[in-house]
């Protein structure tokens, strides 16, 4: 036993103690127990993954039986590890860690009481760490839907943190119910495999899925693969599923950066790569995968191009990016997805952490036509941003050239128009991000705060994060995930090296040109093109969609029909219809209930005693 | 006497002595209920290791005759699914005495009285094995909470707590004549007797008695349930009820439906019931989505949670009717969470409207500004009530799902509708509830937790977490007897042996597409 229950027991613990006493505690206190919760399972994670090496194949520690029915079923508090774990544990414990750091700064000054709840952010925080990480660990789909829903109930707690704000709170509630609607998905996808495998342990499924080769098998698995991809397009925000991301931004930003960037949304991925066993069994599944992701990048790139909050465009960014982790799973290059995972946490982690300083620098200001020249003020913030921005345009070898360029490769592969489209989209995404960071940092500022730079608890993790975007693409994920995941399809092409690296260089280029310096083009541009401008703009008008088409249909419905027209309409007119007649016939029931209770009641039993005891009697007779 | 027989004698003791009690002195009566509560209580738990030992058979059994002619006989005894239903009733009533402890102002001893009076009941119903003696505790129970609704409730209490009575009189009439018919044709009131009869062929029943004697039953339990069409009297009975007449109504009275269900519809008429099954299956999913898109638009807190227990208890007739024993195990299961988080969230409520005098949702907000612990134990319920993981409901819900997924597909598929839904009414609820700004009058009467509330909540915060976390101190017994019920409506079932399917056929059988 290596004790695997530690890595998540940790945070948990953090959760309880600052949960229950953190109301008393100074704020040195909360974030010694929040940060050193998460430190620590950092710190088992990196001991047990060297002891355990070298994890080719899935280790599994079983604790108690969670839950059991007859012989049939019987599901295990079941923890393993295997190298796919092994990314997944350090990128959430690691970038976990780091951003704990962050928000002890960057959540310092939140005004109300008992600090601006900064006890209550920081239990949620680590009760997030403990689902993320029992979504990781979990040796079953149904410990890993604990984790899923769990990491989902956390998002909606964080999302709404500000409380008293109604536009935080809907966020909330959006982002849960609509998970909820991709839970459905995951959970009809459970109810599929133990029907079919008689058990949901994922040695067990995986070891009888290479064996099921007829087309019957073919048809349930690939029913279960589409289930299960509308789970992950549900947490992962996926079309049609994504709506509740953007919003999801209501959250303090170092949420963003942990849970709707650099974790919980990449749970999607890793539970398709988990599944890889399946999936490899259901190529229609797979291209519906593949095409589900790239249209979902295309379509969040161009939403990304046109919004003035700078969190609205990371957002964006990251439905987008996850679109392409989905291509790289659809078309079979799971490690590529996998290695993307990582890269993306490394540099959109830094986006987001480097937008909140420069929210917090500005004083909660987040409209990019509010910034400008904060290139001088805000030095450090800038630089590490400008890596980031490089990481994501996929300037050559750092970590987001090198991540993508193997997504790429192996769509070419599949399919050279996904390539197309994927380098099209590669060169939106290296426009919308320069552009952000050309409105925050070039020019003129257009604001009236009075920028600061952040303390040291703020920047030490962004230079961190810096550096890890810029070079952390040479840890060789791919090669590492081989021996679980397959090997990537071969063949390095450099022409379509050349090709992506130019797209994302046409795209800094363009943002240059429109916002340093052209500065009047985008608004001809906008002009131009008014009619497409405001349908992006506005987001394709999606959520406005999705309100008038099934949102108050429903709430109405519901309302007029079923509770007013059918509840009391039909079933109690039929029952005080009844009752009328009855009293009319009777006339019994009228002079009762003009009289107490008490008659009432005393009536009714000698009456019930007495059909009693003449049915009893009659029976008897027989 | 058993220690089973002692569980209807104390309360129903405690009753008539509490009735003796000076009515001038309220303090004397909760503390003298509260205390023959919590002696019920901790004595219930002595079922549970003999019980636990071999919970497919019964245990602690009386069997003696009661009246002569006819023979109705004092038989009861406790098995593996009557065990924890017992033991949710002798939980919820000393926290009932608790949370009425300020609340109830007016006839405070007849209030009292007749919650023991209600325990007294609700166990006899758990326990009875003589059909006649069944009845009797069924109606038993069904008095007081007339009384509860009737004379402690709010504005409209006459009205629901009349239509409460004739409701559920008018399924029990339909029970009593299919007993006496029993009785007719089987010459004995006795289940076991009744059961072994059947089974060996002395007593038959031809088909077109069987299906009218299972319906009498079953709309008997089926009002009690309440199975969707026949549910509306619980909105208006939980409106209008106080507190602690909610809680016990919920928690358990909608469990002897249930109950019923289990143990006398589905041995004594197992064919007529497995042949009736995708009716009924079909009312309880329409009772889900129903229940849950009703709760969704009411303005009222307590009529919101009544139509979300229709949606829950939806779930418990699919799984029982499921014909499967994870369905049914999941069934068993699920009526012992919504007994403690329904339980929970009537009693949350009930605080709620102690403080601000009122069960409007509109009249709330922001209350997790002033009372945040009563705050966060809202929340935690209601993530137990939508069924997050690791609280008590998940576990119900998944292996009713999981059940009625192996029988048909689109069972599951319907139902876990119901799954989504129950998020948006619930957590639609918390939000103008207890986020945003706070009202005045919130503010200003809005106290947070004291130790008493404390007292009620934790026992049941904790069994939410325990149920969620470590179902197998529960599910274990539950599982033996219901293999037994299973086995019994097995019995006349026959085994198809269908050909072997193509492809095409096999994906439509899973899907079940015809």
């Amino acid at each position: 036993m290596h004790q695997l229950w530690l890595i998540p027991a940790f945070p948990l613990l953090g959760f309880l103690i600052n949960g229950i006493f953190g109301k008393k505690f100074s704020k040195r206190a909360v974030s010694l127990f929040a940060v050193g919760s998460v430190l620590l399972s950092f710190l088992w994670v990196v001991k047990t993954l060297m002891a355990i090496s070298p994890l080719e194949t899935l280790y599994t520690e079983h604790y108690f039986t969670w839950i059991a029915s007859g012989a049939a079923l019987n599901i295990g508090f079941d923890l393993s590890v295997d190298r796919l774990t092994s990314v997944m544990l350090l990128v959430v414990t690691g970038i976990g860690s780091l951003i704990h750091i962050y928000a002890t700064g960057y959540m310092a000054h939140e005004p109300g009481p008992n600090h601006g709840g900064y006890y209550r952010f920081f239990s949620y925080l680590n009760l997030f760490m403990f689902f993320m990480l029992i979504l990781v660990l979990a040796a079953n789909y149904l410990l890993l839907f604990v984790g899923w829903e769990g990491v989902g109930l956390c998002s909606y707690l964080l999302i709404g943190f500000y409380f008293v704000k109604k536009s935080a709170t809907n966020a909330g509630i959006k982002a849960f119910v609509v998970n909820r609607i991709g839970d459905f998905g995951f959970s009809l996808a459970i109810f599929l495999i133990f029907i079919q495998f008689g058990s949901l342990d994922f040695q067990k499924v995986f070891a009888q899925a290479g064996g099921l080769a007829d087309e019957v098998q073919a048809g349930v698995i690939t029913a279960t693969c589409l289930l299960l991809m509308v789970g992950a397009a549900g947490k992962s925000a996926q079309v049609p599923l994504y709506v509740w991301l953007p919003d999801a931004m209501e959250g303090p930003t170092p949420v963003s950066a942990l849970i709707h960037a650099a974790t919980m949304v990449t749970a999607g991925v890793y539970m398709v790569a988990r599944s890889a066993p399946l999936f490899n069994h259901a190529p229609i599944a797979m291209e519906v995968v593949a095409v589900i992701g790239l249209l979902t990048a295309v379509m969040a790139a161009t939403i990304g191009m046109t919004q003035n909050d700078i969190k609205k465009v990371y957002a964006y960014s990251t439905v987008s990016q996850l679109g392409y982790m989905f291509l790289a799973c659809g078309v079979g290059a799971y490690s590529a997805g996998i290695y993307h995972v990582m890269t993306h946490a490394f540099f959109k982690a830094l986006l987001f952490l480097g937008a909140g300083s420069v929210i917090h620098a500005l004083q909660g200001e987040q409209d990019l036509r509010n910034m400008g020249g904060l290139r001088s003020k805000i030095p450090v913030t800038f630089l590490t941003l400008l890596c980031a921005s490089l990481a994501i345009a996929g300037f050559p070898y750092t970590s987001g050239f090198m991540s993508k360029d193997e997504i790429l490769v192996a769509a070419h592969h599949h399919s050279p128009a996904m390539f197309w489209i994927g380098v099209i989209t590669a060169s939106m995404t290296a426009f919308y991000v320069w552009r952000a960071l050309f409105l925050c940092f070039f020019g003129r500022y257009r604001g009236s705060a009075h920028p600061h730079e952040s303390p040291l608890v703020i920047t030490l993790p962004l230079g961190v994060l810096a550096l890890l975007s810029i070079l952390g693409g040479f840890f060789r994920v791919p090669v590492w995930l081989e021996p679980v995941l397959g090997k990537a399809p071969e063949g390095h092409d450099p022409a379509l090296v050349i090709i992506s690296v130019a797209a994302g260089l046409i795209g800094i280029f363009l943002a240059w040109l429109f916002y340093v310096a052209k500065p009047g083009l985008p608004d001809t541009f906008a002009r131009a093109l008014k009619g497409l401008y405001t349908l992006v703009y506005n987001k394709y008008f999606v959520d406005e969609a999705y309100d008038a088409v099934i949102i108050r249909p429903v709430v109405d419905g519901s309302r007029t029909v079923l509770w007013k027209g059918f509840d009391v309409g039909v079933v109690d007119g039929i029952v005080n219809g009844v009752g009328s007649v009855s009293r009319g016939v009777g006339g019994i029931l009228r002079t009762l209930q003009g009289g107490s209770i008490r008659n009432y009641a005393a009536l009714t039993l000698l009456g019930a005693v007495l059909v009693l005891a003449a049915v009893a009697f009659t029976g008897g007779a027989q | 006497m058993t220690l089973l027989d002692a569980l209807i004698a104390i309360p129903a003791a405690g009753f008539l002595i509490t009735l003796l009690l000076p009515r001038d002195n309220p303090g004397l009566v909760r503390n003298f209920t509260l205390f023959v509560s919590l002696v019920v209580f901790l004595l219930s738990l002595g079922l549970i290791g003999p019980v636990q030992e071999n919970p497919g058979v019964m245990h602690f059994e009386t069997n003696v005759p009661w009246i002569d002619y006819p023979a109705i006989r004092y038989h009861v005894g406790v098995d593996g699914m009557s065990l924890w239903l017992i033991i949710l009733s002798t939980l919820l009533t000393p926290i009932c005495i608790l949370v009425s402890w300020n609340y109830i102002q007016k006839r405070v001893k007849e209030f009292y009285a007749f919650l023991l009076l209600l325990l007294a009941g609700v166990t006899g119903v758990f326990v009875a094995l003589d059909l006649f003696l069944f009845y009797v505790f069924w109606e038993v129970s069904l008095v007081p909470m007339y009384f509860l609704i009737g004379v402690w409730g709010h504005d409209r209490r006459i009205y629901a707590a009349v239509k409460f009575f004739l409701f559920t009189m008018a399924g029990s009439v339909l029970m009593l004549g299919a007993i006496i018919v029993l009785y007719l044709k089987g010459g004995s009131f006795d289940l076991p007797f009744l059961l072994d009869s059947m089974a060996k062929g002395g007593l038959v029943l031809n088909p077109g008695q069987q299906f009218w004697m299972f319906l009498a039953f079953f709309v008997a339990f089926a009002v009690k349930v309440p199975l969707f069409p026949l549910h509306t009297w619980l909105p208006d009975a939980h409106g209008e009820a106080p507190t602690a007449g909610s809680i016990m109504l919920a928690s358990v009275l909608l469990k002897l439906g249930a109950y019923g269900l289990v143990r006398v519809c589905l041995p004594l008429f197992p064919r007529v019931a497995r042949e009736n099954a995708d009716w009924i299956i079909g009312l309880a999913i329409i009772g889900i989505i129903y229940g849950a898109l009703v709760a969704m638009v009411q303005p009222n807190m307590k009529r919101l949670v009544a139509y979300s227990s229709v949606s829950h208890l939806g779930f418990v007739v699919l799984g029982i009717f499921s014909f499967t024993q994870i369905g049914l195990d999941g069934a068993v299961y699920q009526m012992l969470n919504h007994g403690i988080s329904t339980g929970a969230l009537f009693m949350l409520v009930g605080y709620l409207y102690e403080r601000r005098h009122s069960l409007e949702i509109a009249d709330f907000g922001g209350v997790s500004s002033v009372a945040p612990w009563l705050s966060v134990m809202f929340v935690v319920t209601t993530l137990a009530s939508i069924g997050l993981p690791l609280l008590n409901n998940f576990v119900g819900e998944y292996l009713v799902l999981q059940g009625a997924a192996q029988v048909n597909f689109t069972y599951a598929v319907f139902a876990a509708i119901g799954v989504i839904l129950s998020a948006c009414y619930m957590l639609w609820l918390v939000q103008r509830t207890f986020y945003g700004e706070t009202p005045h009058e919130v503010a200003h009467h809005m106290k947070d937790f004291n130790a008493r509330e404390w007292a009620t909540m934790l026992p049941l915060l904790a069994l939410m977490v325990w149920m969620g976390v470590y179902s197998q101190s529960f599910i274990p017994a539950i599982t033996a007897s219901n293999s037994r019920t299973l086995d019994m409506t097995r019995q006349s079932a026959v085994a198809s042996q269908p050909q072997a399917p193509g492809p095409l056929a096999r994906l439509k059988e899973i899907f079940h597409v015809r």
